[in-house]
C-alpha cells in the first residue's frame, strides 16, 4: 500500500525562558499508509501534539519534511483536526458546525446542509441539529467535533487526544462509535493519546515516544481482530500488548516526571 | 403563605399603625421608615422562598417593581410630612404633575415642548402639511436628546468597531496606538467639549455636541472590540484555518462572532456613557434637550420641574438600555 503521510526528520526546536533552546522532536520519522489508524502515546511533554500541529500545518517543522499525498479528487482537503477541547464554534448551531468545512470550501447550501445532516445522524445527534453548543453535553460536542471533520471528508484525519477531556464512561461509549464510524469509512487516522487501552483499541499500529526530546522509542503492530469492540479488551492479546507497552512506557514517564521536578527545583 | 409570612406582615401593618397612631412619623420618621424596610425585605424575603416554582417569575417582576413603588410613596411621605423641605425636595405627585403640565403646554418662548405634542400630529399635518407637521418633532426635548445620543453613538461605534477590529488583530496598530487609546479613554470626555467648539464652525449647534458624544462612544467600543478579538480562543482560529477558511471568511465566521459578547459590552457602556455626556453638555451649553430643561429648572428653582427632567433622563436610560439588549439577543442568540 502507498504511504499517505511521510514524515522525515522532523525536527522542532522552541527558544527556551533562558535563551537556549527546547528540543520538542527529535529526528522524528512516520509513514503511515492508505487507510491505517496508526496512535501514538507518550509522557505528558514528549512532543505528540507537536507532530500532530505540524502535520495539520498548524506549526512550522524546524527541519524535515512532512507530507500528505493528495487523493483521486483534488478538490477534496488534506487533513482535519478533532481538537481535544472540541474547537466547535459556540456561535453556530450543530448543523452549522457540521458544515462548516464544506462551506469554507463554496459547497452550495443545500448540498453542505444534506451532507451534514447524514453525519449529524451517524453520530446520533439528529435531534439537536438546532442546537447551539453550551446547549449540549461534552460528548455531544464531541461527536459534533468529529462529524465536522468527518463531514469535510478528508485525506487524512488527526485527532489530538480528543477523548481525554470526558469520563470515563462517555470515553468508552464514544471510542465504541468512533470504532464502528472507523469501520464504515476505513479513513487514514493519526490519533494522539494518553491512553494505552485506547490506543491498542483503536489502533493498527501504536507509536511509544519518548519525552525530551520527543522521538520515537518503540513501534508495536496491533493483530487484534476487526471489527473491534470493548469486547476486544477481554482478549489476552489485548492485556499482553497493553502491558508490554506500559513496560517501555514506565520508565518514560518516570523520566519525564523526575525531569519536571528538576525543572522546578532549578527555578 | 406560611404561618411566618402572615406575622411578619402583620408586624409591618402594626408598626406602621403604632406610628400613626402615637404620631411619631414626625420626630421618629427615621425609625419608622428604616423597621419598616427592613420588616419589608424580611417578608419578602420570606414570600420568595416560600413560593411555588410556577409563581418564582411573578414574585421577582412584582418584587422589582413594588420596591421603586414603595421608595416613591416614602419619599411621598417625608416631603408631606415636611420632614425634608418640600421646596427642595417635592413628593412624587407634584413631580409627576410637573411632568405632565411639561408634557402638554407649549413653551412659546424657547419654542419647545418635552414630548412634541404627539397629539396634535395628525390634524397639524393634514392642515398644514409635512414641514409644520416636522417642527413638531423638532420642539421635542427628549426627541432632541436621543437624536444626539443616536447619531453620535452611531458615528462613534462604527469606527470604534472598525479600528478595535484591527487592533485585535494587528501587533503593530495595537502597539502603536494602544498608550495613545488608554491616555484619551481616562479623559473626561465634557473636558473636550471646548476643543470641539473651537473646531466646528457653529460651536452652538449641533455638530460639537454629536461630536462629543461620538468621541466617548468611540473610544469605550474601540477599546472593548480589541480585548474581544484578542480574547477569542486561538483554538477557534486554529479550527477555522484548519477547516480551510480564507482571511475574509476567517474574519465573517470566527473573529467577528467571537468578539460580539465583548463589543456588545462595549456598545452597553457606549450607550449609558453617550447619554451622561450629552446631559451633561445640555447642561452647559444647549437651547433644547432633556438636560437643558433640567438645569433651567433648577435655575429658576422651579425644582418640581427639574425633577421631572431627571425622571425622563433615567426613563430614557432604561428605554435605551431595553432596546440594545433586545438587538442583543437578536443578534447573538447562541448567548
Amino acid at each position: 500500500m502507498d504511504a499517505k503521510i511521510t514524515a522525515r526528520q522532523v525536527y522542532k526546536r522552541y527558544p527556551s525562558v533562558d535563551g537556549g533552546e527546547i528540543t520538542a522532536l527529535e529526528d522524528f520519522s512516520l509513514d503511515v499508509a492508505d487507510g491505517e489508524f496508526v496512535c501514538i502515546v507518550g509522557p505528558s511533554g514528549c512532543g505528540k501534539s507537536t507532530f500532530l500541529r505540524i502535520l495539520a500545518g498548524l506549526d512550522t517543522a524546524s527541519a524535515g519534511s512532512v507530507t500528505i499525498t493528495p487523493g483521486a479528487d483534488p478538490r477534496k482537503p488534506l487533513n482535519n483536526v478533532v481538537f481535544q477541547e472540541y474547537a466547535i464554534f459556540p456561535w453556530k448551531t450543530v448543523l452549522d458546525n457540521v458544515a462548516f468545512g464544506l462551506e469554507m470550501r463554496g459547497v452550495g447550501k443545500a448540498e453542505r446542509e444534506a451532507t451534514a445532516r447524514e453525519w449529524i445522524e451517524r453520530v446520533g445527534l439528529t435531534k439537536f441539529a438546532g442546537y447551539y453548543p453550551h446547549q449540549i453535553s461534552g460528548g455531544m460536542k464531541q461527536r459534533v467535533s468529529i462529524a465536522r471533520a468527518l463531514a469535510n471528508d478528508p485525506e487524512v484525519l488527526l485527532m489530538d487526544e480528543p477523548l481525554g477531556a470526558l469520563d470515563a464512561q462517555t470515553r468508552k461509549v464514544l471510542q465504541q462509535e468512533f470504532m464502528r464510524i472507523w469501520e464504515e469509512t476505513r479513513k487514514t487516522v493519526v490519533y494522539i493519546t494518553h491512553s494505552i487501552d485506547e490506543a491498542v483499541l483503536l489502533g493498527d499500529r501504536v507509536i511509544l515516544m519518548t519525552a525530551h526530546p520527543g522521538r520515537t522509542k518503540a513501534v508495536f503492530a496491533v493483530d487484534i481482530p476487526r471489527p473491534r469492540s470493548v469486547e476486544s479488551t477481554a482478549l489476552p492479546a489485548f492485556s499482553d500488548l497493553t502491558y508490554r507497552i506500559w513496560q517501555e512506557l514506565e520508565g518514560e514517564v518516570v523520566r519525564a516526571m523526575g525531569e519536571e521536578g528538576q525543572i522546578k527545583i532549578e527555578e | 403563605m406560611t404561618r411566618n409570612t402572615l406575622l411578619i406582615a402583620l408586624t409591618l401593618i402594626a408598626w406602621n399603625l403604632l406610628f400613626f397612631i402615637a404620631g411619631w412619623w414626625q420626630p421618629l420618621w427615621w425609625l419608622g421608615l428604616g423597621v419598616g424596610f427592613a420588616l419589608f425585605i424580611w417578608l419578602a424575603d420570606e414570600a420568595g422562598k416560600t413560593a411555588p416554582l410556577r409563581y418564582q417569575r411573578t414574585y421577582e417582576v412584582g418584587l422589582a417593581v413594588a420596591f421603586p413603588v414603595l421608595l416613591l410613596l416614602a419619599w411621598e411621605l417625608i416631603a408631606r410630612n415636611e420632614i425634608l423641605n418640600p421646596r427642595w425636595f417635592p413628593p412624587p405627585t407634584r413631580i409627576a404633575a410637573a411632568l405632565w403640565d411639561l408634557t402638554i403646554h407649549y413653551d412659546t418662548f424657547n419654542k419647545t415642548s418635552m414630548f412634541g405634542r404627539p397629539w396634535l400630529f395628525p390634524q397639524t399635518l393634514a392642515a398644514e402639511g409635512w414641514p409644520a407637521a416636522w417642527s413638531l418633532f423638532t420642539e421635542s426635548h427628549v426627541l432632541t436628546t436621543l437624536w444626539r445620543v443616536f447619531a453620535g453613538f452611531i458615528i462613534g461605534v462604527i469606527p470604534g468597531i472598525f479600528v478595535g477590529m484591527i487592533m485585535g488583530m494587528n501587533r503593530t496598530v495595537r502597539t502603536m496606538l494602544d498608550g495613545v487609546m488608554s491616555a484619551i479613554y481616562v479623559l473626561p470626555k465634557i473636558a473636550i467639549f471646548p476643543i470641539m467648539m473651537l473646531v466646528f464652525a457653529n460651536p452652538f449647534g449641533e455638530g460639537p455636541k454629536i461630536a462629543v458624544v461620538a468621541i466617548s462612544a468611540f473610544f469605550l467600543v474601540a477599546i472593548n472590540t480589541m480585548a474581544g478579538v484578542r480574547d477569542i480562543d486561538p483554538v477557534y482560529i486554529q479550527a477555522g484555518r484548519n477547516y480551510g477558511a480564507n482571511r475574509l471568511q476567517l474574519f465573517r465566521h470566527v473573529i467577528l462572532p467571537g468578539a460580539l459578547p465583548v463589543i456588545f459590552a462595549g456598545l452597553r457602556l457606549a450607550l449609558g456613557t453617550a447619554l451622561i455626556v450629552i446631559v451633561a453638555i445640555e447642561f452647559v451649553r444647549a437651547r433644547k434637550g432633556v438636560g437643558f430643561v433640567t438645569f433651567y429648572y433648577w435655575e429658576v428653582l422651579v425644582t418640581e420641574k427639574m425633577y421631572a427632567g431627571l425622571f425622563v433622563v433615567m426613563a430614557l436610560g432604561v428605554l435605551l438600555t431595553f432596546s440594545l439588549q433586545w438587538l442583543e439577543r437578536r443578534i447573538m442568540p447562541w448567548r
